[in-house]
């Protein structure tokens, strides 16, 4: 299997947390500058590549964006007080390394605390290794992010690596964008920001682009690893069709449409109904007079953690769904 | 089509939130005869336009298709079949439900669970969870998988029946009994002069994300839109204040989301018909289309009018068909009090 | 259909009339001596050649269901149930009061105005009630009255692989298959005898009993089924589609196990699929029979009926005919004189 795992290496490492997505944002741009039409920027940071055709306009969104931690305090001893930003759990975070903008690295741990299972983020810190308020505010300043700090990976069945939220998304799309060579639709690849936040990219780039259809690539969750919640989706499995989660109700036509290219070119594909969470999608559809959306989701174990898995295969049969789907005559409606 | 028989015709059909399409078709038939045109947008919203006297004026009506469902999740070995919901279900209220899961074709089941011999005695207190509960269509998973596909929808198989005092039990008058207000309000406006042109919009996903309202009143872009739903009926367990009684009248709600100076006339138009109606609270958004309908665009002046209902998002809703006869009446009423002259009058605060 | 007809009348513990006169109507050409005792209970007698022994088949003719118990100043039915039922079961259904089979539905408090934990906790009777549609307590007693039973809305339906969904399918798949052996069989003796009030307590069953003085009985039930995913097998007391359940032992009797084997020997040589009923939860009539005066011994043949005791249990065609396959070879054998 021909896997560029140095891409998807370099995107889940390249720093991004949500409002601020200017490193990984320059990352991307440089991917595929010779392989589109047109590149814009929006107000808030969303990525917006144009890539020529003439049949519906369709938006393809990936978010940049992912989870962080961001600093209000720092005490006189040196430690850093956070708030989340983005879903994060106080048991992934307890005793991770974790990485600023500029480099400076810290750890994170918690004030002692008798029941682990009342372990809050409030009750934690950071320990960037200053013994003063003054060192610290070298390092870091109130209002910074950082990031998990984790090293990324593989073997020849998966990737485990932080921020396969949504990177692993991104990755999909400039795979797509370099082999699609001559666009049979208006595509309008999106590389938003603020979704881990509340897809707030996606809303603001859906109506600049005022698509046709919309779809979103974005991480799903699973129920194939001992006593997992029931839900019908597993790594290895196939591209999952989102037919719901809490953010969309997926248009039928664009759901069935992606099967139906699924099964005529026999891609792997479960079906989706998670029962929480969102994508850029729900924000989408709600887009003007309304936009059909869809969304390719990637299986991913321990979403939101440091060690997020997704299986290759997956990821190319994500590609090989989306570039097959775009390419298609989608006379939906 | 006489009133009952089309509530009955929409309350047996079947549109969970965004799987309406199979309503698209009894809904253009029944209202065909009465409007001017009638389209189907991108997500799905039927709109149906009857024009006005003049085009200075238009008002959007908007009642929500969709109901509340479940949907498949997985397949078992047995064959039973996991599942979830769309929109809010108490989950006590699907036990022991016959449902129609509507796959390539549509096969009866029955919601069952952990037997009650198995359970302890202090358990038996305890609500049993949606994620327990398993629906059993008597098929093998071969089989099963033959015409059910996960994403399925699932709808409570439940036939309207009629109560005493003009008043029906069925699933879903969440908010089809709003579609029978448009329907009656448009039966009205055919032998009345109105100077506004009508939207009357039955939308889609409302109770998962207005979807529909949201989008439709961005296309139309209405001077009015109002929201005809369903207001929570009284019984022994609801306080007055936050119900309206059966058989009294449309609610009409009051509060942040309503345009007072609208309410106002809504109110007059009332009393000069004769026609009753009741008070309802509602401090900040409503869980209407009225929501989505006056944060689109540059806002748009929203009222609500509501059907009283009992059991709200059960199978065994109630309402009473003379409310319904009631609020279309009104709502024709007041539209024909809207004009071009009155309109600015009206808005001003 | 006879089954259809059957779970679709209305015979709660009782008020078992309305069952009660169609059992009378099906089998009054096919009886020699046929009454009704003082309790409501059907004896009928078949006459044939042989009289050695004293045969009693039996089957109740009662459902579990409710009594109205109160009517509220808006209107609305207070009630109580009859028979075992799980409370949790009653809400969002649609239900018969009285003989004028009244519609009413039992509702509940819409989700939007409910606490989180007013949902995971189940709801009690003292909160459920019945809505006619009537609009104050006087308009309420024009159609029913204190006292009036109710019995579950639910239609007869066929579905799945060979299934059957119907409400009091415990115990009309007893009825109906008795009513078959009593059109059927000629020229064997035996009491056939349909019940009352056994859902409240097995009342019927004993003066019955007491009357006919049988050397043997045969009880024919709709019973326990449940087959959860990932359930142990012996938590599961029937399966569904295995064929008729012979008892071991319930909560009321432990059944002679030379008629269980001799039972077993009649399946086997016939070929004839059967099961063991595994729980020892519930009981029936038999508990009143094999004690009734000197004593008699008893078997207890059922059909698996998942969700009894709601108003959509669900049975299948294939164990109903394995069962009268059974009860054939059994009336065949007991006709030889060498049960």
């Amino acid at each position: 299997m021909n896997f560029n795992s140095k891409l998807l290496k370099d995107l889940v490492k390249t720093y991004g947390p949500s409002s601020n997505e200017n490193d990984i944002r320059d990352f991307i741009i440089k991917e595929i500058e010779n392989y589109v039409d047109e590149i814009k920027i929006d107000a808030l940071g969303n990525l917006v590549a144009h890539k020529k055709g003439n049949g519906k306009k369709i938006m393809i969104s990936s978010h940049m964006d992912q989870i962080g931690l961001m600093v209000i305090d720092i005490d006189k001893s040196g430690f850093l007080r956070f708030v989340n930003i983005g879903g994060i759990s106080p048991y992934v975070t307890l005793s991770q390394k974790v990485l600023f903008e500029n480099g400076t690295v810290g750890v994170v741990y918690s004030e002692p605390v008798d029941d682990m299972s009342k372990l809050k983020l409030e009750n934690m810190y950071i320990d960037i290794g200053a013994f003063s308020k003054e060192e610290a505010e070298k390092m870091v300043n109130i209002g910074d992010i950082c990031i998990y700090y984790n090293g990324f990976d593989e073997n020849d069945n998966i990737v485990f690596t932080p921020y396969l939220d949504d990177r692993v998304g991104c990755f999909i799309a400039i795979e797509s964008i370099k082999a699609i060579d001559t666009p049979k639709n208006d595509l309008f690849f999106v590389f938003s920001v603020q979704e881990e936040v509340g897809l707030r990219g996606a809303k603001t780039a859906a109506y600049g682009v005022n698509p046709d259809v919309g779809i979103a690539l974005d991480v799903t969750s699973h129920g194939d690893t001992p006593k997992a919640k029931k839900y019908a989706i597993g790594l290895d499995k196939g591209a999952a069709i989102k037919v719901k989660d809490n953010s969309i109700i997926c248009h039928p036509k664009v759901r069935e449409q992606l099967v139906k290219i699924a099964k005529e070119n026999n891609i792997p594909y479960q079906m989706e109904v998670l029962e929480f969470g969102g994508t850029d999608s729900g924000a989408i559809h709600l887009t003007k007079e309304g936009v059909p959306s869809g969304v390719i989701s990637i299986p991913t174990r321990y979403v939101h953690s440091t060690i997020e898995m997704a299986s290759k295969k997956d990821i190319t049969n994500c590609k090989e769904l989306l570039v097959r789907f775009l390419n298609s005559n989608l006379e939906l409606f | 089509m006489e009133t009952k028989a089309l509530l009955e015709l929409l309350s047996n059909d079947y549109g969970v939130s965004g799987f309406e399409h199979t309503l698209k078709d009894s809904i253009i038939n029944s209202f065909n005869k009465f409007s001017d045109d009638i389209k189907v947008d991108a997500l799905g919203n039927v709109i149906i336009f009857k024009k006005g006297q003049s085009n200075n004026v238009k008002i959007m009506l908007a009642a929500h298709m969709d109901e509340i469902g479940l949907m498949v999740k997985d397949i078992e070995d047995n064959g039973f079949i996991r599942f979830t919901n769309i929109g809010g279900i108490d989950p006590r209220t699907i036990l022991g439900q016959e449902v129609v899961v509507h796959g390539t074709k549509d096969l009866f089941g029955v919601i069952g669970s952990k037997p009650p011999h198995l359970q302890e005695k202090s358990e038996q207190d305890k609500a049993i969870k949606m994620e327990d509960m398993t629906i059993d269509i008597g098929l093998s998973k071969d089989e099963v998988q033959k015409y059910i596909n996960i994403g399925d929808t699932i709808t409570v198989r439940r036939n309207l029946i009629e109560l005493k005092n003009n008043r029906v039990s069925g699933k879903a008058l969440d908010d089809r009994a709003g579609i029978l207000v448009l329907y009656e309000c448009i039966k009205e406006l055919s032998k009345i002069d109105h100077e506004a042109d009508i939207y009357l919009v039955t939308t889609v996903q409302e109770e998962v994300s207005m979807a529909g309202a949201l989008t439709s009143s961005f296309k139309i872009n209405p001077d009015i839109g109002i929201a005809v739903d369903v207001g929570f009926g009284t019984t022994p367990e609801l306080n007055k204040s936050n119900s309206i009684e059966l058989g009294e009248g449309p609610g009409i709600t009051l509060g942040g989301n309503i345009h007072p100076g609208l309410r106002k006339k809504l109110v007059e138009v009332a009393k000069e018909y004769n026609i009753p109606y009741q008070m309802e609270v509602s401090p900040g958004p409503t869980g209407t289309d009225a929501r989505a309908m006056q944060i689109t665009r540059e806002g748009i002046p929203s009222l609500v009018l509501s059907v009283p209902l009992r059991y709200m998002h059960t199978s065994v809703e109630v309402v009473d068909i003379k409310d319904i006869k009631d609020t279309g009446k009104l709502l024709a009423f007041f539209i024909a009090s809207v004009s071009s002259e009155n309109l600015e009058g009206l808005l001003c605060y | 259909m006879l089954l259809k007809l059957l779970t679709e009348s209305s015979g709660v513990s009782g008020n078992e009339k309305e069952v009660r006169d169609l059992i009378m109507d099906e089998i009054r050409g096919y009886s020699d001596s046929i009454k009704i005792d003082r309790l409501g209970n059907i004896i009928a007698y078949k006459k044939g050649l042989n009289s050695s022994q004293k045969l009693m088949i039996t089957a109740h003719m009662d459902e579990v269901g409710l009594l109205i118990t109160d009517i509220d100043s808006s209107g609305l039915l207070k009630f109580i149930t009859v028979g075992g039922i799980d409370k949790r079961i009653l809400v969002s259904k649609s239900v018969h009061v009285g003989k004028d089979k009244v519609y009413g539905v039992i509702g509940a408090k819409p989700i939007h105005l409910q606490k989180k934990k007013e949902w995971i906790n189940a709801l009690d009777m003292d909160d459920l009630y019945i809505d006619i549609g009537a609009t104050s307590k006087e308009d309420a007693e024009k159609y029913v009255n204190i006292g009036d039973y109710a019995s579950f809305q639910s239609d007869y339906i066929e579905f799945g692989d060979n299934l059957i969904k119907a409400k009091a399918l415990d115990n009309r798949v007893g009825c109906s298959l008795l009513i078959d052996l009593i059109k059927e069989i000629k020229d064997i003796s035996f009491y056939a005898v349909f019940t009352v009030m056994e859902e409240v307590g097995l009342v019927g069953a004993g003066p019955a009993a007491y009357e006919v003085n049988p050397d043997m009985a045969i009880v024919l039930e709709g019973t326990l089924c449940y087959e959860m995913p990932n359930m142990d097998s012996h938590l599961m007391p029937t399966q569904i589609g295995k064929g008729p359940a012979i008892s071991l032992a319930d909560r009321t009797t432990v059944y002679n196990p030379q008629f269980r084997k001799r039972i077993e020997e009649i399946a086997k040589s016939n070929q004839i699929p059967y099961q063991y009923r595994k729980s020892s939860m519930g009981g029936n009539d038999s508990g009143k029979i094999h004690t009734a005066k000197t004593g008699s011994i008893t078997t207890c043949i059922s059909v698996p009926c998942r969700y009894i005791h709601s108003p959509n249990s669900v049975m299948s065609i294939k164990d109903y005919e394995n069962t009268q396959k059974l009860l054939r070879a059994i009336l065949t054998e007991y006709g030889k004189g060498v049960l």
